[in-house]
C-alpha cells in the first residue's frame, strides 16, 4: 500500500535539483543514470546503422550505398555496439546502481573516480562521435594491419584514440568495482552470502583491469605505426601482421566475457526473483563466473584459426575454448534446475530471463562448432560467425540487459511501467530476434562471408528473411523507449518491494535515499531466502 | 592502525579510518597491475621480436650509448630512495624532512628524464628514429627498425608515467606545504611512493634488455 | 525444394564430406540439448507456476552428484568434437606429398593465379578433378583470405609471407571463389570462380594458355639477368652458397640454428638477405626489395626448385652444398 507521503519523500532523485547537482554529483545512483542515458544513445546509433546494413542487404547488388560507406556503417556499427553499448551496458549502468546497494554501503569505494569514469566515457565517445563525422572509419571494428595502418584512409588514428580513452572508463569501474567487493562489504556479508549479481560483476571487473590495458597498448603501437611509419606490424619493414591480431585478440575475447558476465548475474538474478527459490548450485554458478574469467583469457587464438598460426597453437587454442564453454553449460543447468518446484510468475522480467536462457543456449552450443578446428576452417570469417556472437550479444547481453531494467526500474525510477506492453514487447524482441539472426547460420555454412557489401543472388532469399526479422526487432527495442518514459510521469508510484524479491535492494525504499538506508543493514544468512517477510530479518543499528 | 594514525576527514561512503586506508591502498594496487598487464603487452611484443631477430637486435643495442644508460638507471634508483625516506618522514610526521625527499625525488626524476631527451636526441642525430628519416648502414636495416621502434615506444611510454609521476609528486608536495597531512598521516604519500617504485621497477627492466642484452651478439 | 533454400553447398571436395560429418554430429548435440533445455523450462514453468503470492516453495540443495553429472558429460561431449575437429584439421591443412603446386598472388582487388607452366588467370583457377591442388599464396598488400566454400577450406592470404591451402576435387563444375578476410574497399568484389575439369579437358586448357613460357624457365632467364648466377655459382667458388639441390634441406645459419629452405625462406633471402645469412658466407648479398616484382619473385622460387628435381633435362647432378671453408 503506497502512501502519498511515499512518493514525496526524500529521495536521491528528489534530494537536489539543478544541472550541476547531477554533473557533478558523487551518488553512483545518479551516475548511473548518466550512464544510461549515453548507453541509450549510443544503442540507438548503432542500432541506425544496423538498419541500413541490412538495407542494403535487402537485394544482392549493392545498390543503396556505396561499398565505401558500406564499409564504414558495419565497421562503425561494431564499434559503437562493442565499446559504447555493450561492454558498459549492464556494469556502469545496473552494476553502478546495485552493487553498493548489494552490498549494504553508502556508495562505491571512489565516488569520485566514478564521476570521472563518466567524464572519460564521454569524452571518448564524443572522439569518437568526431572521427564518424568527419569522415569515418572503414577498417572494421577489428582493425587488421596492414589494412589499418597502412591502406586505410580513414580516420583510424582519431577512432583509436576515442576507443583508448573509453578503455580508461572501462579500467576505472572494475577498480572501483574490486574495491568495494573487498573492502566495503556490511558487517555479516560473507563471500558466500553475496547476490550472484555481485559475484559476476566481480568476476567482469578482474577482467576489464586484467585486459583493458591490452587493448590500451595495442591501440597506442597503433597509432604510432600509422602516424610515424615504424613497421612494427608492417611486412615490407620486417614487422609482423599477425602479431596485432594476437594483440588485438588478447584483449578483445576476453571483452566478450566483460559482455556476458554481468548478463549471466542479472539472469541468476531474475530466476530466483521470479521462482521465489534460491538457485539450485549457489557455489558453483559463483565459481563458474570466476573460472570463465580466467580461462577467457586463454583462448584467443581461435580468432586466429586461419591466419596462419601454427597447427599445434590452433590445437591447444581448441582445447582451451572447449574447456571456457563448460561452466556456461553448467551455469544454464543450475538455472533451469532452479525452476524446478519453484513458484514460477511470468512478469516481464522472467520472459526476459527465459529468452536469454534459450538463445545464449543457441549462441554457446554454435560457439562449440567454432571451437571445432576442422569446421571452423570452413565457417570462420562468414555469416556463421556473425549470428554465432549476435546470438550470446543480442540474444544474451541484450536480453538480460532489458530484464535487469524492467526488474530494477521500479527500485531505480520509483514508477511502474506498464505490464502488457512490456510482455508483447519481449515477445516481439524473441520473435524477431530470431528471424534475424538464425537464417545467418545457414548463410554462414552455405559460405556467405562476412562484411560483403553484395553477394551471389542465390543468398538472397535467407538475407530478406534476416532483414525482415530486423524491422520486427527494431520495433521490440522502440517500444520500452516509449513506455520507459511514460512511465516516468503516467506509470504507477512502486512500492519498496513490487516483486516480492530477497535481496538488501528490495529493504530500501523506491527510489533509495540518497546514502541508500536509513541504517546499515546486517546480515546474518544466506541470499535467496524468501520467508514472507518479519521486523527482525533485517536486523538494524 | 590505532593511536598515531590521525586522517583526513573520513569519506562518508566508508565506515571507519581504517577501511578508508585499506580502499586507498588496494585501489592503488589494482591500478598498478593494470600498468603490468599495459607495459606487459609491449614486454610480450619485444620478446616475440627479439627471439626472431637476434641479429638485428644486438646490431641495435650496440648504437645504445650503456653509460648514458647506467646513469639514468643510477638516477632513478637513487629517486626511489628518497621517495622511500619521504614515506618515512611522513609517517614519523616530520614535515620538513618529508618536503625536502619530494623535492629531491622530483628533481632526480626531472634529471631522468633530461638524460633521457639527451639520449634520444643522439639517436636522432645518427638516423635511427624510425620513421621515413630511418637510415642503418648494416644488415637487416628492416628490423634494426623495428628495435628502435620498440625502444622509442616503450622508453616513450616510460617517460610519460615519469612526467605523471612528477605531476603527482608535486601536487602532494605542495599538500603537504600547505599542512593538508596532519602528522602522521602517510596514507597518500605511501600511494605516491607505491606508484614511484612501480616507475623504477619498469626502468629496471627496460635498461638490461635493450642495452645489456645481446651486445656483442652482432658482428663485429 | 532443396534447390529453393539449399543448407549446405555443394560437395566438391575430398574433404567436403568429413567437414559436413563433423557439421551433422555437433548440429544433432546442439538440438538435444537446446531442446532439453527449451522443453524443461516449458514444463517446469507450467507445472510450477505460482498458484497464490503466500507459497513460499522450499530451497531444493544442489548436490555434488548432479552437479558433476552435467560438468562431466559435457566434458566428454566436447572432447570427442575435439578429437575429431582436430583430426579433420590436421587433414584440411596438411597437403599431401603429390599434391600439384599452383601459385596465387592476392591484391586489392583481384587473385591472380600461376600455373608452373606459365598459365595465368585473374579471379579463376582452373583445375582438374581427382589430382590434389596445392595453392602457394601471398598478398601484395593487405591481409586476405583464399575461400572456396564447395571444398569446405580457406586460409589467409598474407603480405611478406606465403601460406598454403590444398584440395582434390570430386566433381567437375564451377565454384565460387570468395575472399573471407575484409581487405578494404572492393573486398566483396574479389571473388572469382573455381573450374574442376574432366582431366581431358584439362589437358585442352592447358595447352591454349602457356604464352610466356613456363614459370621456371622464366625464373632461369631471371636468375641470369639480375646476376644471380654471379655469386651463386653451382660449385663452391662463388660468393654465395650453391643453391642446386637446396629446397626443402635445411640450411644451417650463421650464429646456430637452421632453417629449412622453403619458399618463405628463399623469398626472404632475395628480399632482405642478412636476416638469415647462411653458416661460412658474409652478408654481402643485395637486397632486391623493390627490384621484383611477386610475381618474379614466383618464377625465381619456380627455378630453384627445379634444381632439386632428378635431372632429365639438366646435366648431371652437382654435389650437395657443402659449408664453404673460409
Amino acid at each position: 500500500m503506497v502512501t502519498a507521503t511515499q512518493a514525496t519523500r526524500e529521495n536521491y532523485l528528489n534530494v537536489n535539483y539543478g544541472v550541476k547537482s547531477w554533473l557533478l554529483t558523487e551518488d553512483h545512483k545518479r551516475i548511473a543514470l548518466m550512464y544510461l542515458v549515453a548507453i541509450t544513445f549510443f544503442f540507438f546509433l548503432g542500432g541506425a546503422f544496423a538498419t541500413l546494413i541490412r538495407l542494403e542487404l535487402l537485394t544482392p547488388q549493392g545498390d543503396l550505398v556505396s561499398s565505401h560507406t558500406y564499409n564504414k556503417l558495419f565497421t562503425l556499427h561494431g564499434i559503437i555496439m562493442v565499446f559504447l553499448f555493450l561492454i558498459p551496458a549492464i556494469p556502469a549502468t545496473l552494476g553502478n546502481f546495485l552493487v553498493p546497494i548489494m552490498l549494504g554501503a553508502k556508495d562505491l569505494a571512489f565516488p569520485k573516480i566514478n564521476l570521472a569514469s563518466w567524464y572519460v566515457f564521454m569524452i571518448g565517445g564524443l572522439f569518437t562521435m568526431y572521427a564518424m563525422l568527419a569522415g569515418g572509419l572503414d577498417t572494421g571494428w577489428t582493425f587488421y594491419t596492414p589494412l589499418s595502418t597502412a591502406y586505410s584512409n580513414g580516420y583510424v588514428v582519431t577512432t583509436g584514440v576515442g576507443i583508448f580513452i573509453i578503455g580508461f572508463s572501462s579500467i576505472m569501474t572494475g577498480l572501483n568495482f574490486i574495491v568495494t567487493i573487498h573492502r566495503m562489504r556490511a558487517p555479516g556479508l560473507t563471500w558466500f552470502r553475496l547476490p550472484l549479481f555481485i559475484w559476476s560483476m566481480y568476476a567482469t571487473s578482474l577482467i576489464m583491469v586484467l585486459g583493458t590495458p591490452v587493448l590500451a597498448v595495442t591501440i597506442l603501437l597503433l597509432a604510432v605505426e600509422r602516424l610515424f611509419g615504424l613497421g612494427i606490424f608492417d611486412p615490407n619493414r620486417g614487422g609482423d601482421p599477425v602479431l596485432f591480431q594476437h594483440l588485438f585478440w588478447f584483449y578483445s575475447h576476453p571483452a566478450v566475457y566483460i559482455m556476458v558476465l554481468p548478463a549471466m548475474g542479472v539472469v541468476s538474478e531474475l530466476v530466483c526473483a521470479f521462482s521465489r527459490k534460491k538457485v539450485f548450485g549457489y557455489n558453483f554458478i559463483a565459481f563458474s563466473s570466476v573460472a570463465i574469467a580466467v580461462l577467457g583469457f586463454l583462448v584467443w587464438g581461435h580468432h586466429l584459426f586461419v591466419a596462419g598460426q601454427s597447427v599445434y597453437a590452433g590445437m591447444i587454442f581448441s582445447f582451451l575454448s572447449f574447456m571456457v564453454a563448460i561452466p556456461s553449460a553448467v551455469k544454464v543447468f543450475n538455472w533451469t534446475a532452479t525452476l524446478y518446484r519453484g513458484s514460477i510468475s511470468y512478469q516481464t522480467p522472467m520472459l526476459y530471463a527465459f529468452g536469454f536462457i534459450g538463445l545464449f543456449t543457441i549462441g554457446g552450443l554454435t560457439g562449440l562448432f567454432l571451437a571445432t578446428l576442422g569446421l571452423d576452417i570452413h565457417v570462420t570469417d562468414t555469416y556463421f560467425i556473425v549470428a554465432h556472437f549476435h546470438y550470446i550479444m543480442v540474444g544474451g547481453t541484450l536480453m538480460a540487459y532489458l530484464g535487469g531494467m524492467h526488474y530494477w526500474w521500479p527500485k531505480m525510477t520509483g514508477r511502474m511501467y506498464p505490464e502488457g506492453w512490456s510482455k508483447l514487447s519481449a515477445l516481439i524482441v524473441f520473435l524477431g530476434f530470431n528471424l534475424t539472426f538464425f537464417p545467418q547460420f545457414i548463410l554462414g555454412y552455405l559460405g556467405m562471408p562476412r562484411r560483403y557489401h553484395a553477394y551471389p543472388e542465390e543468398f538472397q532469399v535467407l538475407n530478406v528473411m534476416s532483414s525482415a526479422g530486423a524491422s520486427v526487432l527494431a520495433v521490440g527495442y522502440l517500444l520500452p523507449m516509449v513506455y520507459f518514459i511514460w512511465s516516468l510521469r503516467y506509470g504507477k508510484v512502486a512500492p519498496d518491494n513490487p516483486w516480492g524479491a530477497s535481496g538488501l535492494e528490495w529493504q530500501t525504499t523506491s527510489p533509495p535515499p540518497p546514502e541508500n538506508f536509513e541504517t546499515t543493514p546486517v546480515i546474518t544468512r544466506e541470499p535467496y531466502i524468501f520467508d514472507p517477510p518479519v521486523p527482525e530479518e533485517v536486523k538494524v543499528g | 592502525m590505532a593511536s598515531g594514525t590521525r586522517t583526513l576527514a573520513l569519506r562518508h561512503q566508508f565506515a571507519s579510518a581504517e577501511q578508508q586506508k585499506d580502499a586507498s591502498t588496494l585501489g592503488m594496487w589494482i591500478f598498478l597491475v593494470t600498468e603490468i598487464m599495459f607495459f606487459g603487452g609491449m614486454f610480450c611484443m619485444y620478446t616475440v621480436y627479439r627471439s626472431l631477430y637476434a641479429t638485428a637486435f644486438g646490431a641495435g643495442s650496440n648504437h645504445l650509448d650503456v653509460t648514458l644508460g647506467a646513469v639514468s638507471t643510477v638516477v632513478l634508483i637513487a629517486s626511489s630512495f628518497t621517495m622511500a625516506l619521504a614515506v618515512n618522514s611522513a609517517e614519523t610526521g616530520n614535515r620538513r624532512a618529508l618536503i625536502t625527499n619530494l623535492i629531491i625525488t622530483i628533481l632526480l626524476a626531472a634529471g631522468f628524464l633530461v638524460t633521457e631527451m639527451w639520449e634520444w636526441y643522439q639517436l636522432h642525430q645518427e638516423h635511427l628514429m624510425p620513421g621515413s628519416g630511418f637510415r642503418f648502414e648494416g644488415p637487416d636495416p628492416g628490423h634494426v627498425q623495428i628495435f628502435f621502434s620498440m625502444y622509442f615506444s616503450m622508453t616513450g611510454l616510460h617517460a610519460s608515467h615519469v612526467l605523471i609521476g612528477i605531476g603527482l609528486l608535486t601536487v602532494t608536495a605542495i599538500r603537504a606545504a600547505r599542512g593538508t597531512f596532519p602528522a602522521g598521516y602517510s596514507t597518500p604519500i605511501e600511494i605516491a611512493g607505491l606508484y614511484w617504485h612501480f616507475v623504477d621497477l619498469v626502468w629496471i627492466f627496460l635498461f638490461p634488455l635493450y642495452y645489456l642484452v645481446a651486445r656483442h651478439a652482432a658482428h663485429g | 525444394m532443396r534447390e529453393a533454400l539449399p543448407l549446405f553447398p555443394e560437395r566438391a571436395s575430398t574433404m567436403a564430406g568429413s567437414v559436413d560429418s563433423l557439421y551433422i554430429f555437433l548440429i544433432v548435440v546442439s538440438v538435444f540439448f537446446s531442446l532439453l533445455i527449451a522443453f524443461s523450462i516449458i514444463y517446469f514453468a507450467i507445472r510450477y507456476r505460482r498458484r497464490s503470492e503466500t507459497e513460499r516453495p522450499a530451497p531444493v540443495h544442489g548436490g555434488l552428484a548432479l552437479e558433476l553429472v552435467w560438468t562431466v558429460i559435457p566434458f566428454l561431449l566436447t572432447m570427442v568434437m575435439f578429437g575429431w575437429g582436430a583430426s579433420v584439421y590436421f587433414e584440411l591443412y596438411r597437403p599431401p606429398d603429390d599434391a600439384m603446386n599452383i601459385y596465387v598472388v592476392g591484391k586489392q582487388w583481384m587473385w591472380k593465379v600461376q600455373h608452373l607452366g606459365g598459365q595465368r588467370e585473374i579471379n579463376e583457377l582452373h583445375i582438374p578433378i581427382g589430382r590434389s591442388v596445392k595453392l602457394t599464396m601471398t598478398s601484395q598488400d593487405v591481409i586476405h583470405d583464399f575461400f572456396v566454400p564447395a571444398f569446405r577450406t580457406k586460409a589467409d592470404v598474407l603480405p611478406g609471407r606465403y601460406t598454403n591451402i590444398w584440395f582434390k576435387p570430386t566433381k567437375p563444375g564451377k565454384y565460387h571463389l570468395f575472399c573471407a578476410e575484409y581487405c578494404g574497399t572492393e573486398h566483396s568484389g574479389m571473388i572469382g570462380w573455381v573450374y574442376v575439369m574432366e582431366p581431358a579437358a584439362y589437358e585442352v586448357w592447358l595447352a591454349g594458355g602457356a604464352a610466356g613460357g613456363t614459370l621456371a624457365s622464366n625464373g632461369e632467364k631471371l636468375f641470369q639477368s639480375l646476376a644471380c648466377s654471379n655469386c651463386h655459382r653451382p660449385d663452391l667458388t662463388g660468393r654465395g652458397p650453391n643453391l642446386v639441390g637446396v629446397f626443402g634441406r635445411p640450411v644451417q645459419l650463421e650464429g646456430g640454428g637452421t632453417v629449412t629452405a622453403d619458399e618463405n625462406y628463399i623469398r626472404e633471402s632475395i628480399l632482405n638477405p642478412a636476416a638469415k645469412v647462411v653458416a661460412g658466407y658474409q652478408p654481402v648479398m643485395p637486397t632486391f626489395q623493390g627490384l621484383v616484382t611477386e610475381e618474379e619473385l614466383l618464377q625465381l622460387i619456380e627455378y630453384i626448385k627445379s634444381l632439386s628435381t632428378p635431372p632429365a633435362a639438366t646435366p648431371a647432378a652437382a654435389p650437395t652444398p657443402v659449408r664453404r671453408k673460409r
